[in-house]
């Protein structure tokens, strides 16, 4: 029926098929329902929430390029700090007193840098973009090094004077006023990103993702899209450095760091890629279970952090995950010593990576039986219709 | 000025021993390996470990050095990283991003995140003079060891059967795979190879690069830059490619040295511009 030869009922029929993408479902109502309902319900937990909300932005902008366009980042953190430094800076020199403003501003220059550094990403494969990705991190990251006079080097960037929002609203010890603003930026962010991946420009970009080649052959003009995604990925980096910088007071040259680049995949990838809301439920997760895994946060972390991206690797995201939350679960529980819990995770993942194929194969066929049982079920609540009958024959 | 050339050059050689073994899986597999510094450190940290705490003489250390590494690289390989070579970018980058993590924290915790150093043999210290050039000793056994090393691996690339098996591997594994060779079998034996080079650079370049745990992800972008410029489809391209970045390095930390950390990205970049797909690749590449 799409194959009409009057172009205006295609036309039309595409109309249609956006809009209904493009429509806001009850579960994300809900979500942000709770989101606005937290600002009054957690109301001690707005300076943990408030980095969940920085940590989301920055998944959402990483998602952007790496779950629509399908590029491979390792130096993420470049925009996010260079966010971070440029509303640090403002807001030390006072060039712009408004918060909103100044980060408006921080954005700005943000996607110009990515807008600038696009080209390069573009060039060659995906080990050049890790290669690239990661130098202009590099890069940034040494050039607040060394500009030490201005951004206080290896001390970070203090004295930061951060003035009220519109004039009115002071950001306050316990993080309120903050929390409210992440959230909000957090929400309109969110917005836009959402109308832009559910345009005919986001659709182009998935394509662009499946098979290049073949979306320049359908009229798609490649490079320009993935430079036009690219440069609003890093904007939207830099707005989140610049909302940590601003709600913190602080700025400091970790956020530059390859370990920031990683973790804010991780998160990615804990909530999965490609429907926007991975980025926000991952660092819900990832910041939760830093603060209940405190006592492995300290000088460690980052060897869980490993830990887990390989099992999520090996076992898939949901199961790997699973699986690796439980043993580290279970060395907190034993209260193994650092050295012991590194030998025996470390033993762990030898045996595993052995026995996978076949814990792989199970997990399937579990699967498979959980489904069959599933529609079983179904059919027999619907039973005595005709579409049970059918589906209990197909099953 | 001639130093600084012969310092470069050094600093080059020893770049090749450490990410050579990376280009070849890279060209093998189509498959991105992060972790290849970890395996270097590791090799600088054995050294550490038999000649300053178990008295093993430094030379006897560095062949030790390049089983250990060859050894781990065996059993990580047969291990964990089958499980990953049909897996796409994405989760190779993850996994192997991974792995950098638990060996960081690992060598963190059991050696501590001061910067270690290998007791050199007196007769490796110091410079001589060739004609009003000061030569430091240590970095002509260097340049000498990895020169020798380079030759044996072109060697064993041209004129063995293994080597021609790799190239073929290389080339087209399908094809390889239905003439009979065992391209599982020649990856697992190159990835363990290369992870011994790795470990010997490292152990090599303990003296001159440091070594402490974030080594891995100190050195990522030296190996990322030589694999990417060098292209993956012969030693030549990673060998002159790691030649040029050492010179290029030594010479900007001398006479640049405000600016020495962004001599080597300039470079990245004017050679991205200039030849995207790497120096010397071929045009039929996966």
């Amino acid at each position: 029926m799409a194959l009409a030869s009057d172009t205006r009922p295609l036309a039309a029929e595409v109309a249609a098929f956006l809009t209904r993408r493009a429509r806001w479902s009850v579960p994300e109502i809900a979500f942000w329902a709770l989101a606005l309902a937290s600002i009054w319900l957690f109301p001690a937990k707005h300076l943990i929430l408030t980095e969940i909300c920085i940590w989301a932005m920055f998944a959402l902008s990483l998602d952007l390029i790496l779950g629509y366009a399908g590029v491979i980042s390792l130096g993420h953190a470049a925009f996010f700090g260079l966010g971070a430094y440029s509303a640090g800076l403002i807001g030390k020199y006072g060039f712009i007193p408004e918060p909103v403003l100044a980060l408006v501003a921080s954005g700005l220059i943000a996607a110009a840098v990515g807008f600038a550094t696009s080209f390069l990403v573009l060039r060659g494969s995906d080990l050049t973009r890790l290669m690239v990705t990661f130098g202009v991190a590099l890069v940034l990251g040494e050039i607040a090094n060394k500009f030490s006079d201005i951004t206080g080097g290896a001390d970070g960037l203090q004295g930061v004077e951060i003035g009220p929002v519109f004039g009115k609203f002071r950001f306050d010890l316990f993080g309120h006023v903050g929390y409210v603003y992440a959230l909000t930026v957090l929400f309109l962010m969110f917005v836009v990103a959402r109308r832009v991946v559910r345009s005919p420009f986001g659709l182009s970009l998935q394509a662009i993702k499946g098979n290049s080649l073949r979306s320049s052959a359908v009229g798609i003009a490649v490079n320009w899209r993935l430079v036009a995604i690219y440069t609003l990925a890093a904007g939207y980096a830099g707005l989140a450095g610049a909302v940590l910088a601003q709600t913190q007071a602080f700025a400091s040259l970790e956020m530059f760091s390859i370990e920031r680049s990683a973790d804010v995949l991780l998160i990615l990838i804990i909530g999965g890629t490609g429907y926007l809301y991975g980025g926000l439920i991952g660092a819900l997760i990832y910041r939760l279970a830093q603060d209940y895994l405190s006592d492995l946060s300290a000088r460690y972390w980052q060897y869980w952090i490993g830990f887990v991206l390989i099992m999520m690797v090996l076992f898939g995201r949901v199961y790997g995950g699973i699986l690796a939350g439980a043993i580290i679960a279970a060395t907190i529980w034993f209260k193994l010593e650092t050295g012991t819990a590194f030998a025996l995770t470390g033993g762990t993942l030898l045996v595993l990576g052995v026995v996978r194929e076949p814990i792989v194969k199970w997990i399937a066929l579990r699967e498979q039986q959980a489904v069959a049982a599933m529609r079983r079920m179904r059919a027999r609540l619907r039973l005595g219709a005709v579409t049970g009958a059918d589906d209990a024959g197909r099953a | 000025m001639l130093t600084i050339l012969f310092d470069g050059v050094a600093y080059g050689m020893l770049l090749f021993v450490l990410a050579c073994g990376l280009s070849v899986t890279l060209g093998l597999m189509n498959f991105v390996n992060l972790a290849h510094g970890s395996f270097a450190m590791a090799g600088g940290y054995v050294t550490v470990v038999l000649v300053n705490r178990w008295g093993v003489p430094f030379l006897l250390g560095l062949p030790l050095a390049f089983l250990a590494g060859a050894a781990l690289g065996a059993l990580l390989e047969r291990t964990l990283y089958v499980n990953v070579y049909a897996k796409s970018h994405l989760d190779q980058v993850l996994f192997t991003i991974g792995l950098v993590f638990m060996s960081v924290a690992g060598v963190d915790y059991i050696m501590g995140s001061s910067q270690q150093f290998v007791n050199i043999p007196a007769w490796l210290e110091g410079q001589i003079n060739v004609g009003g050039v000061g030569i430091g000793r240590y970095r002509l056994m260097i340049i000498v060891l990895c020169g020798l090393l380079t030759l044996a691996l072109q060697l064993i690339l041209a004129k063995t059967r293994f080597g021609s098996r790799l190239r073929a591997a290389v080339d087209d594994q399908r094809v390889a795979r239905g003439l009979g060779i065992n391209v599982g079998a020649v990856f697992g034996l190159t990835f363990a190879f290369g992870s011994g080079l790795a470990a010997l650079g490292g152990a090599l370049g303990a003296q001159i690069l440091g070594l402490d745990p974030i080594f891995p992800l100190k050195y990522l972008i030296y190996f990322l830059i030589v694999v990417t410029v060098g292209g993956t489809s012969s030693i030549t391209g990673p060998f002159v490619a790691s030649i040029l970045l050492g010179i290029g390095d030594v010479a900007g930390k001398y006479y640049v040295p405000t600016l020495s950390a962004f001599v080597i990205y300039s470079i990245m970049i004017v050679m991205l511009l200039w030849r995207p797909q790497g120096l010397f690749s071929r045009a039929s590449s996966r």
